[in-house]
């Protein structure tokens, strides 16, 4: 069995490993626990020792067929079956069908009483005869420290341990001991000084009224391990552990584009709106609309036929689906035909982590194209930033491992500055849409613009969107020299420019009339003065007739005279004869 | 099954031979120390306990499974069984101050 004789050998690679099944430590460990040697699990108290090396016992029983032998030294049988079958493990029935053995083994320190020499041969012949009698390859010693106390002589006890772990190693079982943690030390009686292939320690700690676990591998001899402390908790399927960077980047990636519901929005966006599978942050400042856009985003996914889940730590669904129907999204009938899911909790009820678990829990059971968490930062807020930060890592990373489209809101405090969760978190981001209220005329305007959007065209302009009953209408925001003109104000510069053009327009009309009235005028002056022409045309020719007349009459006055006179009457008779009839001869 | 019983011969005198003591002595392979575990027990019982007892030796090499039933860690491991309540002695019996008192024949000091 034992195959592993040289530590010092160059094939680190090659050490054999032992999976744990574990989620998450596998990962952490390079592939699990060192096969065929001792592993120490060391940890205060209830931090999940016994949990961890049940699990480990458990799931190389079922999912490895590695049967295992759990001796116990705190808990009986009956108990441990209990406390695991809470984590859906069926302990009874694995030792039914012979896949594990548990003993349980107790000294009574009062009823024991000490006569010569002894070594401790019995814990070994009900070892090995756990191990035979069903092919044992797991073993798990918990907590083997209990000793101490039942025993009254402790260098027995130590050269016996010492003499265990040999034996362990020689028998080529993949061991567990558990120990509680020490003051100073790793473990209170120091048995990290038997255990030394690979050490890990678990610790529970209280930050901020919240418990979060931790796991650190401290020591892995021979082996690449990752060093870091790493989150675990304990859910309804035994423990996760939860390294900060599960996966490399090398996720597939999508060109497919999905709308956001806002066809402004959408065009802002290339046109087309965001990629598939990218994560999408929506800051702004209290009541500038994040969860309406939101909504809006879900119901476009929905009526498109994909399922969406909306995580809120700020209201319940109810609440949710009666707001927004007050701007007409009609989210009921996606939640009904099970399209839309919510999942709402107090970010206050438990941990990061346990929120993490939960989050990813519920993925994997509705396997949704398009996930919402709203708002990110009141999660963010149960940690540290760097512990807040490596959350939403993990969650990106799992959601983009199975191209989920992602979107975040984040709550600010106000004002233009960035902070600093938000600048963390934007390198995470693959598409950053900014709403903000502009304040001015006693009325704040809300405006959104595009901050980024990894790998697509998109627009670099201030819009300004309105709420109104039938849902979020973009804008264009009028932008003066004073700056970017929001709500009546922009009503109002657009009622400005509309008047002036209304002046201006009125302005042409009247010069039209102008013109024409000259015109006309000018009609009337060229009518009076052919009027005036025609009048002294006609007086002219009156006048002429007149002069004519008179001639005629004055030659007839003449003759008539010369007639009278007897005088020039051949002269007088010729031209006396054409005009006979004009006035005539008296 | 290599489970030696000695009963004493000699009808006890002095206590009434209905409190008789069972006593199982564990033992693994018949090792010195477990030939002297024996040895110092017979001794004991024929000097305290005479007539009125009865040792049973389990060589755990043979029967293993035996060991789960006393929680037996350490070897050699003396059980009395009866009289109740059980006590248990742990070593190669060389201190019998120690062992009376474990029997609950002396009190400790």
């Amino acid at each position: 069995m034992k195959n592993n004789g040289s530590k010092s050998s160059a094939t680190k690679m090659l050490l054999p490993k032992c999976p744990t099944g574990i989620q998450g430590l596998d990962e952490i460990t390079g592939g699990g626990l060192p096969r065929g040697r001792p592993t120490l699990i060391c940890g205060g108290a209830g931090c999940g020792k016994t949990l961890l090396a049940a699990e480990f016992l458990v799931r190389g029983a079922v999912q490895f067929n590695e049967p295992g032998v759990l001796m116990a030294f705190e808990e009986t049988e009956k108990e441990l079956t209990a406390n695991v079958a809470s984590l859906g493990f069926d302990l009874a029935g694995l030792v039914r069908q012979k896949k594990i053995v548990v003993d349980y083994v107790h000294i009574e320190r009062s009823e024991v009483q000490e006569s010569g020499e002894y070594d401790l041969e019995g814990l070994f012949v009900r070892l090995g005869h756990a191990i035979d009698s069903i092919g044992a390859k797991r073993v798990v010693l918990d907590t083997l420290e209990v000793l101490f106390a039942s025993l009254p002589n402790e260098a027995i006890l130590r050269s016996e341990l010492r003499r265990l772990f040999r034996w362990l190693k020689e028998k080529g079982v993949t061991a567990v001991i558990t120990a509680e943690r020490g003051r100073e030390s790793l473990t209170r009686h120091g048995l990290e000084e038997y255990v030394s292939d690979c050490v890990i320690l678990l610790d529970h700690r209280v930050n901020d009224q919240i418990a979060t676990r931790h796991l650190r591998v401290v020591k892995y001899r021979g082996a690449l391990h990752g060093t870091n402390e790493f989150p675990f908790l304990i859910g309804d399927d035994g423990i996760s552990v939860l390294p900060i960077t599960s996966l490399s980047l090398n996720h597939l990636v999508s060109t497919d584009r999905i709308a956001t519901g806002i066809p402004r929005l959408d065009a802002m966006l290339g046109g087309k709106g965001f990629f598939r599978g990218s994560s999408i942050l929506l800051t702004g400042t209290a009541g500038t609309g994040k969860t309406i856009i939101s909504s809006n985003f879900a119901q476009a996914a929905g009526q498109r036929g994909e399922r969406v889940l909306f995580f809120s730590f700020e209201e319940s669904p109810n609440q949710i689906m009666r707001n927004m129907h007050s701007i007409g999204l009609q989210l009921e009938p996606l939640v009904k035909r099970g399209l839309l899911r919510f999942h709402s909790q107090r970010p206050s009820l438990c941990g990061l982590e346990m929120h993490l678990a939960t989050m990813f829990k519920e993925i994997a059971a509705f396997k949704p194209h398009v996930v919402i968490v709203d708002p990110i930062t009141s999660l963010m807020e149960l940690g540290t930033v760097s512990e807040g930060k490596g959350m939403v890592t993990r969650l990106i990373d799992y959601l983009k491992a199975g191209q989920i489209t992602s979107l975040f809101t984040s709550l600010t405090q106000g004002g233009h500055v960035l902070q600093q969760s938000e600048a963390g978190m934007s390198s995470l981001m693959d598409a950053w849409i900014l709403l903000q209220d502009f304040e001015g005329n006693g009325e704040r305007n809300r405006v959104l613009y595009v901050l980024k959007a990894r790998g697509m065209k998109h627009s670099n302009q201030i819009r300004e969107f309105l709420i109104s009953d039938h849902g979020i209408d973009v804008v264009d925001a009028y932008i003066g020299a004073s700056g970017v003109l929001t709500g009546s104000a922009r009503v109002a510069q657009s009622d400005l420019e509309k008047a002036a053009m209304l002046a201006s327009q009125q302005e042409a009309a009247q010069l039209k009339r102008e013109v024409e009235r000259k015109r006309k005028a000018l009609e009337r002056q060229i009518n009076d003065l052919r009027a005036d022409y025609e009048t002294e045309a006609l007086e002219l020719r009156r006048i002429a007739e007149q002069v004519g007349t008179r001639t005629l009459l004055l030659g007839t006055e003449r003759v008539a005279s010369g007639l009278l006179r007897q005088a020039d009457i051949k002269v007088a008779a010729t031209g006396q004869g054409k005009r006979r009839n004009g006035n005539g001869i008296p | 099954m290599k489970t030696k019983s000695i009963k004493s011969r000699a009808t006890a005198k002095r206590r009434p031979p209905a409190k008789l003591w069972q006593l199982r002595l564990y033992v693994l392979d018949s090792t010195p120390r477990s030939q002297a575990a024996l040895a110092n027990l017979k001794r004991f019982c024929e000097t305290h306990l005479k007539g009125i007892y009865r040792i049973t030796v389990i060589d755990l090499l043979k029967q293993p499974q035996l060991a789960k039933g006393d929680q037996i860690l350490a070897i050699p491991t003396v059980v009395r069984q009866l009289p109740k309540p059980v006590r248990t002695i742990i070593g190669n019996l060389s201190n019998v101050e120690n062992l009376l008192v474990g029997l609950d024949l002396r009190p400790a000091v």
